[in-house]
């Protein structure tokens, strides 16, 4: 059972960066055997970094409309990406919820996908999060532990594992 | 009474940046083609200043996720030629092995993801996926194989952090360059299918008539260096770049335009390379870009679907000779100097031709830099192709025309870096 957390974004597109400093946040608080992995800028390489997992969580930056720093959750196994939310404004030619919506069609997608989108404020060009945004990174990080723990105990306890 | 019709496109999907697009016609004639883009190459030469000459490589390939290598590369090659550093062929090779990754990757993607969709009636990937697994999962397999040469000769898939001034921080040894063989001969095969694929589209019969211009090298087909050259004569070094290229800023863009200085409009990439250096790649690349009917030199934009094609055979080939023939440089790097001056540098991204310049004073800290990424440099001949193709084509629906006007742009694989996918399209009459 392998477990992998990707971190996307452009760390010089301001808070799009939020995805990859979550990742470096989750470093080695993670549980033994979860890989954890920074996907800068473009992103269909997701479907590489995701291949041959079990379950994968995705964050990224999301673009809503909500207050910057909200964080959003969505269980890719629940139905298409809403684009509205994950329009990832990093990710060029082709964005997260593509490469979901891709690896969809072609039938590759992991058993489990979870996205966890966190509200950016500023997209522009230039380094560091804005204060609300960075004030996410740590309750998103542990979001994600949470989650992590969740699927350790639903591969300990398989008959009650949902997908 | 005066008919006038606005065909905007607010955000291009499909090109590798962000980008919007307008056309105006007043009583069926164009009256005004724009194509604007929202670019950030100055925000990182601002940010440039004052950092360490070891930083540019790294610093510079952030500005786009598709081509890190191509920024290290120019990089380099600026720095390295301002203080006299030949490096080591081993190098050298290494270096041009790194670039084959990178041409796999971006044109794998550019060609099955983002390009041929428009050939094939479909809005993009995930649509073609449905109908054509089988294709997009080759595309997908060979830039896969573009990931691996990249992450084991760059040390990781995106931006490579092994490069730097004078070679690399570790070289692989030969063993290791191995594992990759047969991938790319995997990959290779997969390409060959590629160009048999694209050569089967469908194309109007185009051609642009602006000026080509593409890096060239005496023995092999330009990537990680040469002589910028044009198919009207021109053939300058990288220094003097500034003395025969212009750039102007234009209200409407954050991206300067260039221009040939006296000669007006030029093309950079896929089309001026194959136009120019055809006769060098190799022999497995010719006889696919024969079998598709490629003749050189080739100007029609469309048909650059084909060329990308071929170059990713040409990559690959490319790719799996190198490995045979390395062999491990003594050192990966070699020692720096540093001394105050101006160093020039190019290379031929998967898009075209991209041109650093630095400044630096004698501890090798930078003053001033300056990039010219190709999208730049092409974004005249677009906009004069797209003027084109709404007069030709101007009979049209303005659904038709403007799927016509985003085709025309994807066709330069324009790289706008950082961007979005929707599209919001107005259409005035008047």
């Amino acid at each position: 059972m392998t477990h992998v957390v990707i971190g996307v974004g452009n760390a010089y597109r301001r808070d799009d960066g939020v995805g990859l400093a979550v990742a470096a946040r989750l470093g080695a608080r993670v549980p033994a055997g979860v890989e954890v992995v920074g996907c800068e800028l473009e992103p269909s390489r997701l479907l590489d970094a995701w291949q041959g997992a079990d379950a994968a969580l995705v964050v990224d930056a999301a673009r809503s409309g909500a207050e910057p720093g909200t964080l959003h959750r969505f269980d890719a196994g629940a139905g298409p990406v809403p684009a509205s939310v994950f329009r990832s404004s990093s990710t060029h030619a082709f964005g997260v919820g593509e490469a979901v919506e891709l690896a969809r069609a072609l039938g590759t997608l992991p058993g489990r996908l979870v996205l966890y989108g966190i509200e950016g404020g500023e997209f522009v060009a230039g380094e560091g999060l804005t204060a609300a945004v960075e004030a996410a990174v740590e309750p998103a990080a542990r979001a994600v532990l949470e989650e992590l723990e969740q699927l350790r105990r639903e591969q300990e306890e398989p008959c009650t594992s949902e997908r | 009474m005066a008919e006038r019709r606005v065909i905007t496109t607010d955000y291009l999907a499909r090109v590798e940046g962000e980008g919007a697009m307008t056309v105006r016609l007043e009583n069926g004639r164009v009256e005004h083609v724009e194509l604007r883009i929202f670019e950030p190459p100055r925000f990182f030469e601002a940010l440039l200043r004052g950092r360490s000459y070891a930083e540019a490589p790294d610093i510079t390939a952030r500005i786009c996720g598709i081509c890190p290598v191509a920024y290290q590369t120019s990089a380099v090659n600026a720095l390295e030629s301002l203080w006299g550093i030949d490096v080591p062929e081993p190098i050298r090779l290494l270096r041009r092995l790194l670039y084959c990754g990178e041409w796999i990757e971006s044109h794998a993607l550019h060609v099955y993801m983002l390009h041929a969709p428009d050939f094939l009636g479909y809005d993009g990937a995930i649509e073609l996926a449905r109908d054509a697994p089988e294709a997009v999962e080759r595309g997908l397999a060979l830039k896969k194989t573009g990931n691996l040469v990249m992450s084991l000769v760059g040390g990781r898939e995106i931006h490579p952090i092994n490069v730097r001034v004078g070679g690399f921080y570790r070289a692989p040894g030969r063993r290791e360059l191995r594992a990759l063989v047969e991938p790319l001969e995997r990959a290779r095969e997969a390409a060959l299918e590629t160009v048999r694929w694209t050569a089967g589209f469908d194309f109007p019969e185009r051609s642009v008539e602006c000026e080509l211009v593409a890096l060239s090298q005496p023995g092999e087909y330009a990537i990680e260096r040469g002589r910028i050259r044009s198919d009207a004569g021109l053939d300058i070094s990288a220094g003097e770049y500034d003395e025969h290229f212009e750039e102007e800023h234009v209200e409407r863009s954050t991206a300067l335009h260039s221009r040939l200085r006296e000669r007006g409009t030029y093309l950079c990439g896929p089309l001026a390379r194959f136009s120019l250096n055809h006769d060098l790649l190799s022999p497995l690349a010719r006889s696919a870009a024969a079998e598709a009917g490629l003749e050189a030199p080739c100007r029609d934009p469309f048909r650059s679907i084909v060329v990308r094609s071929v170059e990713l055979v040409y990559a690959c080939d490319e790719a799996l000779r190198l490995i045979d023939a390395y062999e491990e440089p003594e050192l990966p790097a070699v020692a720096i100097e540093p001394a105050a001056g101006t160093g020039f540098g190019v290379s031929e991204a998967p898009r075209g031709l991209l041109y650093h310049r630095y400044r630096v004073d004698g501890e090798g800290t930078i003053l001033d830099a300056k990039i010219v990424p190709p999208t730049s440099q092409n974004q005249r001949a677009i906009e004069d192709d797209l003027l084109d193709v709404v007069a030709r084509y101007v009979h049209l629906g303005d659904d038709e025309l403007r799927g016509l006007c985003e085709q025309t742009i994807r066709n330069y694989d324009p790289c706008i870096s950082c961007a979005t996918h929707f599209l919001k399209l107005e259409v005035e009459r008047r």
